[in-house]
C-alpha cells in the first residue's frame, strides 16, 4: 500500500489564554481517511486544539494547513471542516429534517439536492421514523445521530468529534463505539475525536496523539502506543501497568530492595539515574519456567474476576503498589490460587519497558 | 383481605393530599381577599357606572343606558383610541429594538459582570416615575439641557421644539419602560446554549443569519412579552402624554382621567376605562394563549418520547 496522502497539518500551533498557554506548540499530520485520536486528561489542551481546528478559536502562533492551505485565520463557516458538540447542540426550534438540511441551505443547493442528500444521511444514520420530530422528543443516541448526520450530510474534508460519547450510558457507548467506526468507514471522510477515555481511542482510532499540559508527548498507532510508550506517564495513562521504582543501569534497573529487573535501557538514560521499571498485568506469568528472565516472589492479595480472565493482585517486595497481573480464566483454571497463597511472578525481558522518573 | 391491607393506606393519602390542599387554600386566601377587594370589586362598581346616565349636574342618574358606549364608538373617541394605541405601538417597537439590543449585549458581557450591567439597566427603576418624567422637562425644554448642549457645541438658529411634541411623550414612554424589555429579553438570550450559535457559524452560516435563523427565533417569548408590557402599559398611560404632551395629545388615559375629574361625566368614563381594559386583557390573552400553546407542544413532545 502507496503512504496515505496528509490532509491536515498542524504546524509549531500554539494557543494563549492570557497568561496560560493551553497549546505549546503541537504538530501533527492527520491522514487523508483516517481515525485520529486526541487523547488527554482534562486541561490537556486537546478542546483548545479541537476549536482551533474548527475555527472557533485563532492560533496564537502557527499554521493549520488543510491540502497545503492554511487555514488558521478562515471563519468557521467558511471552512470545510465540521465539528459534532459535545452538547450535540441541535436547533431545538428545528425537526430532526430541518437541522440536517440547515447546513446544505446555507450551501444554496438546488431543493431538490438538499432533499435527495437529507434523505440518503437520514437513512444511513437510522432517522427517517424521526424525521419530523423536535430534538427534545429523541432519546440521547438518537440526538447524537442527528449530530451526527447533521455535520455528515455537509461532505465535510475533516469532521471533528467532541467527545462524542460523553452523554451516553456505558451500553450504548460500545455500541455506538462500532457504529461511528462503521460511518466513517462507509461515509469514507476524515474523522478528528477528542476524548479523555483511553479505552475508547484504543477501540476506534487508526491513530492517536496524547496530549498533556498542552503538549503533544506521543502519536501513533494504539498498538505501538500501547507497547512502546514515549514515557512514564503515556505507560501510566494508557491500559494498566506495574512499576517498580529504581536506578538505571547497564542492563535494567536496580529495584530499591535491590532486586535486579533486566530489560533494554533507553539510549538517554544514564548509568545510575532515577528510573522505573515497567511490565503490563498480561505479560507477567503466575508460575514461571527457572530461564525466565525476571522472577520474583510474592503474596496474592486479592482475586478479581472479569469474565475472560482473572486479576491477581500479587503483594511483593518491589514496589508500594501490589503488582496486578492478568490471568486467562482456563489458566486460571488449570492452576488455581488463592488469597494468601506464597508464588512467584515472572515475565521477560523484552516485556520490560525503562523510563526515567 | 388484601383489600383490607389497601384501604387504609388509600385513605392516609387522601387525607394527606386534602390537608396540602387545605394548606395552599389557606397560605392563597390573603392574595384573593386583597385581589377581590381592591380589584374585581371596582371594576365591577366601574363597570355597573357605566351603564347608568350622567346627571344633569354631574351626578349620576340611575336610569339604564347603552349611550355611553355608543359613544366611545364616536369617530372623535375612536380616534383617540387609535391615536394611543399608535403612539403605544411606536413606543413599544422603539422600546423592543433599543432592549433586545441592549440584552443582548449585556448576555455576551463576562458572566460575573452581567449582574451589575443589568443592575445599572434597572436602576432607573428606584426612583420615583414623575421625578423621571420631570426630569425629560428639564432636558426638553425650549432652554433645557438639550438646548444648552446644541448651543455648546455652536448651534445658533431657533431653539428646537422638542417638548410637548408625540416625540416627547414616546421618548417618555419609551425611557420608563426599557427596563422591562431588557429583564424580559435577557432571560431567554442567557439561557441560550452558545453552542447553538456556534453550530450554525460550523454549518455554514454567516453570523447574521445565525441571528435571523437560530437567536431570534428562540428568544421571541422574551420580545413578545416585553412588548406586551410596554403596549398595556403605554397604552393606559396619563402621566407622560400630561407632562411631557403638554395635554395637547390626548390619550384614553387622558380621556378617562378628564371625564371623571374634570367634565365630571362618570358613567362615559367608565365606559372608556372599561374599553380599554378590554383592549388590554385582550392583548395579554393573546400573548398568554400563545406561550401556552408554545408550551403545550413541548408537554405533548415530552409525552410522546419514547426511549
Amino acid at each position: 500500500m502507496s503512504e496515505p496522502r496528509t490532509l491536515l497539518r498542524i504546524d509549531r500551533v500554539s494557543k494563549n489564554f492570557g497568561r496560560v498557554r493551553a497549546v505549546d506548540g503541537i504538530s501533527l499530520d492527520i491522514r487523508e481517511n483516517e481515525f485520529f485520536a486526541l487523547l488527554g486528561p482534562s486541561g490537556c489542551g486537546k478542546t483548545t486544539l479541537l476549536r482551533m481546528l474548527a475555527g472557533f478559536e485563532t492560533p496564537s502562533d502557527g499554521q493549520i494547513l488543510l491540502d497545503g492551505r492554511d487555514i488558521a485565520r478562515t471563519p468557521p463557516n467558511k471552512r470545510p471542516v465540521n465539528l459534532m458538540f459535545q452538547s450535540y447542540a441541535l436547533f431545538p426550534h428545528m425537526s430532526v429534517r430541518a437541522n440536517v438540511s440547515y447546513g446544505l441551505e446555507m450551501e444554496r443547493l438546488p431543493a431538490a439536492e438538499i432533499r435527495s442528500r437529507v434523505d440518503a444521511i437520514l437513512a444511513t444514520t437510522e432517522l427517517v421514523p424521526f424525521a419530523d420530530r423536535k430534538p427534545e422528543q429523541l432519546s440521547g443516541g438518537q440526538k447524537q445521530r442527528v449530530a451526527l448526520a447533521r455535520a455528515l450530510v455537509k461532505r465535510p474534508r475533516l469532521l471533528l468529534l467532541d467527545e462524542p460519547l460523553g452523554a451516553l450510558d456505558k451500553k450504548l457507548r460500545g455500541a455506538m463505539q462500532l457504529e461511528l467506526k462503521r460511518l466513517q468507514h462507509e461515509v469514507g471522510i476524515t474523522f478528528v475525536i477528542v476524548t479523555h477515555d483511553q479505552e475508547e481511542s484504543l477501540v476506534m482510532a487508526d491513530r492517536m496523539a496524547v496530549l498533556k499540559d498542552g503538549r503533544l508527548l506521543q502519536c501513533d498507532t494504539p498498538h505501538a502506543i500501547y507497547e512502546h510508550p514515549s514515557d512514564r506517564f503515556v505507560a501510566d495513562f494508557i491500559g494498566v501497568m506495574n512499576f517498580v521504582p529504581g536506578r538505571a543501569d547497564a542492563n535494567g534497573v536496580q529495584a530499591t530492595n535491590g532486586t535486579k529487573i533486566t530489560g533494554k535501557v533507553p539510549a538517554t538514560l544514564s548509568s545510575g539515574a532515577s528510573a522505573v521499571a515497567a511490565v503490563r498485568p498480561e505479560r507477567i506469568r503466575l508460575f514461571p519456567s527457572p530461564d525466565t528472565a525476571n522472577r520474583v516472589a510474592g503474596t496474592v492479595e486479592a482475586l478479581a474476576y472479569q469474565g475472560l480472565d482473572l486479576q491477581v493482585h500479587v503483594r511483593t517486595a518491589l514496589s508500594q503498589k501490589p503488582f496486578l497481573v492478568r490471568v486467562t480464566a482456563d489458566a486460571a483454571d488449570r492452576r488455581p490460587v488463592a488469597a494468601g497463597d506464597r508464588i512467584e511472578l515472572g515475565w521477560d525481558a523484552a516485556d520490560v519497558r525503562i523510563f526515567a522518573d | 383481605m388484601a383489600d383490607g391491607g389497601l384501604s387504609p393506606s388509600a385513605a392516609e393519602r387522601y387525607r394527606k393530599l386534602s390537608q396540602t390542599r387545605l394548606r395552599s387554600n389557606l397560605l392563597m386566601a390573603p392574595a384573593l381577599a386583597w385581589l377581590t377587594a381592591l380589584m374585581v370589586v371596582p371594576c365591577a362598581l366601574v363597570l355597573a357606572l357605566a351603564f347608568f346616565r350622567r346627571g344633569i349636574y354631574g351626578g349620576i342618574e340611575y336610569t339604564f343606558t347603552l349611550e355611553n358606549f355608543s359613544q366611545v364608538l364616536d369617530p372623535l373617541y375612536a380616534g383617540i383610541f387609535l391615536n394611543s394605541a399608535r403612539i403605544a405601538g411606536t413606543a413599544t417597537l422603539i422600546a423592543v429594538i433599543i432592549g433586545y439590543a441592549a440584552a443582548y449585549a449585556i448576555s455576551a458581557a463576562p458572566r460575573r459582570l452581567q449582574p451589575v450591567f443589568l443592575f445599572f439597566a434597572v436602576l432607573p427603576f428606584w426612583s420615583n416615575y414623575l421625578i423621571r418624567t420631570y426630569a425629560w422637562i428639564v432636558l426638553l425644554n425650549r432652554e433645557g439641557l438639550v438646548t444648552q448642549l446644541l448651543r455648546w457645541i455652536g448651534y445658533t438658529g431657533e431653539p428646537p421644539s422638542m417638548l410637548y411634541t408625540e416625540g416627547a411623550v414616546i421618548a417618555g414612554l419609551v425611557y420608563n419602560y426599557l427596563p422591562f424589555v431588557i429583564l424580559a429579553c435577557y432571560a431567554p438570550l442567557s439561557r441560550l446554549n452558545p453552542e447553538l450559535a456556534e453550530a450554525s457559524r460550523d454549518l455554514g452560516a454567516s453570523a447574521l443569519t445565525t441571528f435571523r435563523r437560530v437567536i431570534l427565533p428562540l428568544t421571541v417569548p422574551g420580545i413578545a412579552a416585553g412588548a406586551v408590557f410596554v403596549f398595556v402599559l403605554s397604552i393606559g398611560n396619563f402621566v407622560t402624554p400630561a407632562l411631557l404632551g403638554g395635554g395637547r395629545f390626548q390619550m384614553i388615559g387622558n380621556l378617562v382621567y378628564d371625564q371623571f375629574l374634570t367634565a365630571n361625566d362618570w358613567p362615559f368614563g367608565a365606559a372608556l376605562a372599561m374599553a380599554l381594559i378590554a383592549i388590554m386583557l385582550a392583548v395579554l390573552m393573546a400573548q398568554a394563549l400563545l406561550a401556552d400553546r408554545a408550551a403545550g407542544r413541548t408537554r405533548e413532545a415530552e409525552g410522546g418520547a419514547d426511549g
